[in-house]
Formats: C-alpha cells, sequence, structure tokens
C-alpha cells in the first residue's frame, strides 16, 4: 500500500501552470501533424509545386515596372500556402478530434479549452514559417531577389494576414459533421483562392468575380502581403481594417458554433 | 467529519421532453468508494457528465469540492476515464501520459503511471495499435497520472477480460487507498460495484431508487440467472412456490432469476423435470433490473 500512496497531503491544490501546459500540449499537436504526412506535406509541397509549374516558367516577365512575375506569384503562392494550413490543416485537425470524441475526455481534465486552441494555432504558425521557407528558398533558386526587409516584410503580412481565417476554419469545424467539414473546407477555400488571385492574377479573372472578390477575407490577405513589394491596389491599412473586421466576425462566429456544438452534444 | 467531494442538489436534468434525472440528492465524501449501478438509459451517464461538468443541469444544482464542476480548480482535483471517448490515436502511450500529466500540478511520473496501468511494456506503442483491453488500461492511466484526489471510472473494465479485469480492479482498490482517495464508477456487473465499493447507488429511470452497502442491494436483487431446456410442455404452475425472481418460457427454452438457484433446480428435479444444457451464471445487474421493472415478465 505504501508504494501507492503517491498522492501530496495537501489538502487544497493548485492547478498546473499554463506554461507547461501549453508547452506539452502544442508538442502533442506538433507531433500528431508530423505523423499525418498527408496534411502536413501536403501544406508545404502544394505551394511549391504549383510554383514550379506556374510560376516558374514566367519568372522573369515583368507583372509591373518594378517587380517580375516572379516575384509577385511567389507572394500570391505564398497567400494560399499559408491560407491553406490556417484554413484546411488547422480546421481539419480539430474537426477530426470532433469526430473521434477526443475533445470529449480533453473537455472533462482541468486543460483549459482556449489552450488547446493555442496548441494548434502555434503549430499552425510554426508550419506556415517552414512552408514559406521552403517556397522563397525555390524562388531565390529561381532567381527572384529582394531586400532582407522585404523578404521579412512577406514573411510577417504573409503569417499576421492570415489568423483571422483561423476563425473561419474553426467556424466550419464546429458547424459541419467533421467527415463532410474536410471536403467542404477543401473546396471553399479554393474558390477564395481563386477569386482572390492567389493562383492566377486578378486581371486574368473574369470582370464578376474582380467586382466581387473586393468582399472576400482572402482579398485583402493578398492585397496586404502584396503590399510588401508595393503591388497591392490598396493601403495597408485598408486591408489591415478589413482583416480586423473579418476576424471580429469570424471568431465570434466560431465562439458561437463551439458553444452550439458543445451545448447539442454535452448541454 | 469529511467533506463533501461530490454533491448533486435535487438535480434535474431533460433532454427536450425526455426526463434522463428528476430530483437526484447525492452527495458522496471524500475517501468514499461508490459504485453507480443502473440499466442503460438509466441516467448514470448523465448523472457522470453532470459531477464532471459536460453537462448543465435544467435545474438544482451539482458541486465537486464545494465549486462548480467546469471550475478548473475542482478539475484539478479529479482524474477522469471516460468511456465514450477517445484519445488523438497517433500519441504513442507514454507521450499521452506525459501529455495529460501536464494539465496536473504535481502528475505522478510517466514511468510509474504506466506502472500502475500494467502498460510498462507498451510505453513506445502508438495508441491505434493497442488491443481493447490495452486502450482501456491507457484510459485508466490518464485518469490516474494526475494524482487526483477524486477519481470518475465509467464502464472501467470493458472489453477486458475475466483475468485482466481482476488484477485491474485489485490496482483500482490499492490506489484508492484506504479512505484516501475519492471513487466514483459506474457499472453494468454487480460483481464489480460489490468488489471495489462501499457504497451502491442504484439509478432507474431517472431516480436513485436504492443507495446502500453491496450487501443490502444485493439482497434486493436476484443473483443468478438460470437457463436450461426441458420438455414444451412445461408451464408456470410447475415453479410454483419457488424462490424466483423472475420467469421467462419461451418454447423449450426457460430463463429464470433467483437468489437461490441450487433450492429452485432441486425442487424442479423433485418434481420429475429434467434440466438439460444447464446454465448458472451470476445475473448482470442491467438484466435484472429489465426483468424486475418489466410487469410483462413476472414472477411465477
Amino acid at each position: 500500500m505504501s508504494t501507492i500512496a503517491i498522492r501530496s497531503a495537501s489538502p487544497t491544490r493548485r492547478p498546473a501552470p499554463i506554461g507547461r501546459t501549453l508547452y506539452k500540449q502544442t508538442r502533442a499537436q506538433a507531433r500528431l501533424l508530423l505523423r499525418q504526412p498527408a496534411m502536413s506535406l501536403i501544406a508545404i509541397i502544394l505551394p511549391v509545386l504549383l510554383y514550379l509549374l506556374f510560376g516558374l516558367p514566367h519568372a522573369s516577365q515583368a507583372y509591373s515596372p518594378t517587380v517580375s512575375m516572379g516575384a509577385y506569384m511567389l507572394v500570391g503562392l505564398g497567400a494560399y500556402g499559408v491560407g491553406l494550413i490556417m484554413v484546411f490543416t488547422f480546421g481539419a485537425t480539430v474537426a477530426m478530434d470532433r469526430g473521434q470524441k477526443n475533445d470529449l475526455l480533453m473537455r472533462a481534465t482541468p486543460l483549459p479549452p482556449a489552450v488547446d486552441i493555442a496548441a494548434r494555432v502555434l503549430v499552425a504558425i510554426v508550419f506556415a514559417i517552414i512552408t514559406l521557407m521552403v517556397l522563397f528558398a525555390v524562388a531565390f533558386a529561381a532567381g527572384v531577389r529582394f531586400e532582407p526587409a522585404t523578404w521579412f516584410a512577406i514573411l510577417t503580412y504573409l503569417v499576421v494576414g492570415s489568423l483571422p481565417m483561423l476563425g473561419l476554419s474553426l467556424t466550419i469545424a464546429y458547424l459541419i459533421s467533421p467527415n463532410a467539414a474536410v471536403a467542404i473546407v477543401n473546396i471553399v477555400y479554393m474558390l477564395l483562392a481563386f477569386a482572390s488571385g492567389f493562383l492566377v492574377p486578378m486581371s486574368q479573372l473574369p470582370n464578376l468575380v474582380q467586382q466581387a472578390a473586393g468582399y472576400l477575407p482572402t482579398y485583402h490577405y493578398g492585397q496586404l502581403a502584396w503590399s510588401a513589394i508595393g503591388v497591392s491596389t490598396e493601403s495597408v491599412v485598408v486591408s489591415a481594417a478589413w482583416l480586423v473586421g473579418y476576424a471580429v466576425v469570424f471568431f465570434g462566429l466560431a465562439l458561437w458554433a463551439y458553444r452550439r456544438d458543445a451545448s447539442r452534444r454535452t448541454g | 467529519m469529511r467533506d463533501a467531494a461530490v454533491e448533486l442538489v435535487r438535480a434535474t436534468k431533460n433532454y427536450g421532453a425526455v426526463k434522463a434525472l428528476t430530483g437526484v440528492d447525492l452527495s458522496i465524501n471524500e475517501g468514499e468508494v461508490v459504485a453507480i449501478l443502473g440499466p442503460n438509459g438509466a441516467g448514470k451517464t448523465t448523472a457522470i457528465s453532470l459531477m464532471l461538468g459536460l453537462r448543465r443541469p435544467t435545474s438544482g444544482e451539482v458541486r465537486l469540492f464545494g465549486l462548480q464542476p467546469t471550475d478548473r480548480r475542482a478539475r484539478s482535483r479529479c482524474g477522469v476515464m471516460l468511456q465514450e471517448s477517445g484519445v488523438p490515436r497517433l500519441l504513442k502511450v507514454a507521450e499521452a501520459v506525459d501529455l495529460f500529466g501536464s494539465y496536473y500540478a504535481s502528475p505522478i511520473p510517466v514511468a510509474r503511471a504506466l506502472e500502475l496501468a500494467m502498460l510498462e511494456d507498451r510505453a513506445g506503442r502508438r495508441i491505434d495499435e493497442l488491443s481493447g483491453g490495452e486502450r482501456q488500461r491507457l484510459y485508466y492511466a490518464l485518469a490516474i497520472c494526475g494524482d487526483p484526489e477524486l477519481l470518475f471510472l465509467d464502464e472501467p473494465t470493458v472489453g477486458m477480460d475475466v483475468a485482466s479485469r481482476h488484477t485491474f480492479l485489485k490496482n483500482i482498490r490499492e490506489f484508492a487507498g484506504s479512505g484516501v482517495r475519492t471513487i466514483v464508477l459506474t457499472t453494468h456487473y454487480i460483481e464489480e460495484a460489490d468488489e471495489l465499493a462501499e457504497r451502491i447507488v442504484v439509478i432507474d429511470h431517472g431516480h436513485v431508487i436504492a443507495d446502500a452497502p453491496p450487501a443490502d442491494i444485493k439482497a434486493r436483487v436476484p443473483g443468478h440467472r438460470v437457463t436450461f431446456m426441458a420438455d414444451p410442455t412445461l408451464t408456470r404452475a410447475d415453479f410454483s412456490g419457488l424462490p424466483l425472481e423472475w420467469l421467462d418460457l419461451s418454447g423449450t427454452s426457460v430463463r429464470f432469476l433467483s437468489n437461490h438457484p441450487e433450492d429452485v433446480l432441486i425442487a424442479l428435479i423433485q418434481r420429475g423435470i429434467r434440466p438439460v444444457n444447464l446454465e448458472v451464471v451470476g445475473a448482470d445487474l442491467e438484466e435484472a433490473f429489465l426483468a424486475l421493472t418489466n410487469p410483462a415478465g413476472a414472477a411465477a
């Protein structure tokens, strides 16, 4: 019996320090993602592949007097890749945990739900940075050159500007059946990315799409990123304001969807 | 006097028109080992969900250590094993235990938790490679890894064979210590409740219909189920005056529940009835309750 008596005698016990919990939760989320190459590798490979196929052949052509096609498409496909991680990779893991009821036990533990979400966000950000580094390396090899400050600005705008989409992703993950969520997220995101000029320059899109694009979150995300190389159609402040607005809407919706889901399953 | 670890005060839970729990009063003191028994749909899962703060009562109150069950301070003192929940399958056993330990202030060392759950040799296995019984033991390891004062065990031995079930129950009993930890477990099996618990709470149709030590409860529930084959001419009259709780005759197959199966069988044989393919097993509680609450199958 003495071997079992591990429990400390203190009658009132404190909750665990948040930092340690966040660290372990983040590490576990990163491991889970790495062990699903179908999810982690696609997010890294797809933008690079698209850049090799569509960006490189026109890399040396001029998009504007100062910016090459290769530079322009680097930013567009960077936005595509980071958006894919925020919308697809991040949301799919939430939806899958929900589908396998992994979240039920977690909800009964002292783990604060916000720490779980924060861990997933951190992993998504790290993956986004890795994706961009790979893409940057490919573009550099293809002859794309910027000042160090510009590389850094592209990276920062792409990562920070993508955060509102986490809210969209969470909303879908909590709202739709886990099996359907992955497919729906993919279709919705592909349309958004296309209409926002990530894959094909805006000027080549149908007029109607170009007009509608101005209301899309991904459009303003793209414009924010392109402003880093001076080819945005709107000022940084306008892009940022749109993105903050969308962040409020999406995270508001996500909170509503989370509560709705929680009360349906465990209300 | 010890403080209440778990308190339900006139707790009622409705799902739309369905009344899952009706005005349940229940207080579990620190150090008690309590089994909650009842058929499926009786309300025991709902009762546990309320205690864990996974569901909110429609009316009434639920407290854990005097706090709201969703309070992190209360949850930090509880370990949970939930029948219907999964864990991320791609984690390894030791990783999952380490992760869950980090939710608590002073977790048990991972190796020790694995030892207590008899999983030492599975530490590096991925969870999706575990057998059903091993997975059940992993859930147990996750429940105890935070060194909890209060342990919730929802159907802990489902999926285990008899031998590992026995060892497993022994481990739980040791972990509970004597009045050191509080344990709340739900189960279908009266033997399991008997082995572990010092108090049994029986829930049926959303009400607590019994709350007493195991010996008292067992006396109210038929302890054995007897089945055999006999001549189809057998009637209920052949069983008159025998100590049966419930009897079912269909064709040549005979089933009854009794606390004294040997008396019944001796009497039947003396009456010239020859039971073929005779089987006597400990009735599981769910079946016994179904029989007791089903007037159509009323005893002879």
